[in-house]
């Protein structure tokens, strides 16, 4: 990374805030995003990710805050973004009942494509669906979908990919091969922002923002959010982990008890005290072998979610 | 999962049997009832609104009707005649016209639904003996509205006279009347009911499946999910709405094409004037519908809202337009509901030119009303048209 000053920015907002009813959604929010990056957005469900996102693309209007997307307000270049942004949205939004290339055709006359057929049928040639051409959208498996999905966003060929979850129920190589397509674009110019939930997905991503309940609680590089979290790890294997985990979990220093597998990911915020609570179990049981670990970044988020308040209870 | 907790078995679970399990769908189908406000709405207030308004508004047998006159003799005699028939209360005499082309304009313009022509020297060919004709010209495109208005002329040159010609020099014999009623209707002389109906069944029919059309357009889209996409894209609510209207023009162009053929073909309808005219006025007309039925999507939630707006509206559409019972039948607040509904207007343009060869001089106010009535629609529906998911 070079210094992130001398970068061009693609997105710069801050103070987003954004209230359906009482319930404030997306409290407060401040986002640098450079220009060519991939940046990955985390939180959990309800978090906000969708509204932020929307809030970008000119889809609602922010309550509070102000800001530029490609270098136009947010609130007053809707037009502007519009024409320069490729929104993909969580829930499959092409049309079901046109063939891919009608949809793609659909897009690219929208956009003012000059020559919408020949650019479509080029999309559809990267896409590597050209035998599938006259299929209509709905048809396809979900994977497929997700891909057209994107084809038809990078089709106009924007400045700025926001992208909702764009791999949520899709399998393991589809979705090695869609972050692969996100990578190329990025190199090519084009500033991702994408929403997931999926950690592998976050440590691919040049950077990364935590937001949860509205609020962004971390960002940075994935290596920066682990180390910035001052979390502490103990790695535990053994036998019969179910009943060590709810015993440690009472424990002082404890913060966080998480099964991976055969093994127990023991977590806390004070070094010290954590320490002291696992040599104590430690001595107590015999059985399990015990390890220094790496806290990985779900248990930084983890604990960050637990840490941050509940806006809906 | 630990076996404590969870045992898996199936026996314990008895089957709620036929009863429980349809319960459980009567608890669920009503509680989904009662969270779409709307639909529970239109369940209670809708009917209630409706049978008030179609129970006073209907009326098989209406009175008053618009009546010019000609008088070409300004006698005594020709007053009672007058009187009489305004006595019967089925004639309003609204237009006093003093040449017979003033008189064909009004009734073909619809202005008036009857006129009546007074002879010159009518008094004194009656006391002569003569036996002159009273002309009274009804416009029988509805012959449900001139029905009874026409029967009760006939016991009027008695009640008429009476008075009048009692005395020495009265001519009147026992057998016969002093004086005729020559009664001539015009545009559908021998009162067929269809050729009422069927002109009317071309609005009917496209009110129905113009506004369903674009009725779901915009709801259609939200409920796919697909409206986030298209809002994200660069389109303007006026190129969307066009855009969706359009192709459904042609559509009911096609619809028209083939109402008319079997309207002249199968039911023999006369097409007296021009069927351009018909065509384009039909057109708009469809247009104007349409854009109703784009607004009926912006203001509903789901596609089920969207299809009840239409019924709601498509119910006074045809019941107080003048299609299946006489418009000057109503009581006025249902004239004036009924001039609102753009169906009254084209009701009146296609019997107009179909049936009467009405030319467009002599509907521009139908056709102003059409025109406005898809502005103020369109105009609406990109109000309501939400451009963000706010």
């Amino acid at each position: 990374m070079t210094d992130a000053a001398t970068k061009e920015i693609a997105i710069d907002v801050t103070g987003l805030t954004k209230t359906f009813g009482a319930r404030t959604v997306v409290h407060d929010l401040s986002l640098q995003v450079p220009k060519g990056e991939i940046y990955g957005f985390l939180g959990p469900n309800g978090s906000g990710k969708t509204t932020t996102l929307r809030m970008l693309c000119g889809l609602l209007t922010p309550d509070a805050g102000q800001g530029t997307c490609l270098g136009y307000d947010i609130r007053t270049d809707a037009d502007e973004i519009k024409r320069n942004v490729g929104y993909m949205t969580q829930r499959f939004s092409l049309y079901a009942d046109l063939s891919i290339r009608e949809n793609l055709e659909f897009v690219a006359r929208v956009y003012g494509v000059p020559n919408p057929r020949q650019a479509a049928r080029e999309a559809i040639g990267r896409l590597g669906l050209s035998t599938r051409a006259e299929q209509l959208a709905g048809d396809l498996s979900g994977g497929w979908k997700q891909r057209l999905a994107l084809g038809a966003c990078i089709l106009p060929q924007p400045r700025l990919l926001l992208l909702d979850e764009p791999t949520a129920g899709v399998d393991p190589k589809a979705r090695r091969e869609f972050w692969d397509e996100i990578h190329n674009l990025a190199a090519d110019g084009i500033t991702v922002l994408v929403s997931t939930h999926y950690m592998d997905e976050a440590e691919r991503c040049h950077e990364i923002a935590y937001i949860a309940f509205g609020e962004l609680l971390a960002k940075g590089t994935a290596r920066e959010v682990v180390a910035k979290s001052g979390l502490t790890t103990w790695i535990v294997s053994g036998k019969d982990l179910h009943h060590l985990a709810t015993k440690l979990e009472a424990c002082d220093g404890v913060d966080m008890v998480a099964p991976f597998g055969t093994e127990l990911h023991v977590s806390g915020r004070d070094r010290h005290t954590l320490d002291s609570a696992i040599a104590a179990a430690k001595k107590a049981d015999g059985a399990h072998r015990w390890a220094r670990g790496e806290p990985t970044l779900e248990d930084v988020f983890i604990l960050l979610m637990d840490k941050s308040k509940d806006n809906f209870a | 999962m630990s076996g404590a907790t969870y045992n898996g078995s199936t026996a314990e679970r008895r089957d709620p049997g036929f009863f429980r399990r349809m319960w459980a769908m009567v608890i669920k189908e009503f509680v989904q009832m009662r969270r779409d406000r709307m639909t529970f709405a239109t369940m209670i207030f809708v009917p209630i609104l409706q049978l008030t308004l179609f129970g006073y508004a209907i009326n098989t047998d209406p009175k008053q009707l618009p009546t010019a006159v000609l008088t070409r003799d300004e006698g005594p005699l020709t007053r009672a005649v007058l009187a009489a028939m305004k006595n019967t209360d089925y004639f309003k005499f609204t237009e006093q016209v003093h040449d017979a082309d003033e008189l064909d304009r009004l009734i073909r313009s619809g202005k008036v639904q009857f006129a009546v022509e007074i002879p010159a020297s009518f008094e004194r060919d009656v006391r002569r003996g003569d036996r002159p004709s009273v002309l009274v010209i009804a416009d029988a495109t509805d012959p449900v509205a001139t029905g009874t208005a026409v029967s009760s002329l006939q016991g009027l040159i008695d009640t008429a006279l009476r008075r009048e010609l009692r005395g020495p020099d009265a001519p009147v014999t026992k057998t016969t009347a002093p004086f005729q009623i020559t009664l001539q209707n015009r545009y559908n002389p021998e009162a067929i009911t269809q050729y009422n109906i069927v002109p009317g069944l071309l609005g009917v029919v496209l009110t129905m499946t113009m506004m369903m059309f674009t009725a779901l357009a915009v709801t259609r889209e939200i409920e796919r999910g697909t409206m986030e996409s298209l809002l994200a894209m660069p389109i303007k609510p006026v190129e969307i709405m066009i855009g969706k209207i359009a192709p459904f023009v042609l559509v009911g162009f096609v619809q028209m094409t083939i109402i008319l053929c079997a309207a002249h073909f199968l039911f023999n309808v006369p097409i007296m004037g021009s069927v351009w005219l018909l065509v384009s006025l039909a057109t708009l007309f469809a247009a104007s519908n349409l854009a109703v039925g784009y607004t009926f999507s912006t203001i509903a939630q789901n596609q089920l809202q969207a299809v009840q707006l239409t019924f709601f509206f498509f119910l006074p559409n045809i019941l107080l337009s003048g299609f299946m019972f006489p418009f000057r039948g109503m009581p006025a607040w249902a004239q004036v509901v009924g001039e609102a509904l753009p169906l009254t207007h084209f009701m009146r343009i296609v019997r107009g030119i179909t049936l009467k060869g009405t030319g467009l001089a002599d509907m521009q106010i139908d056709v102003a009303a059409l025109f406005i009535f898809m502005i103020v629609a369109m105009g609406l529906a990109l109000v309501r048209f939400r451009r963000t998911l706010d």
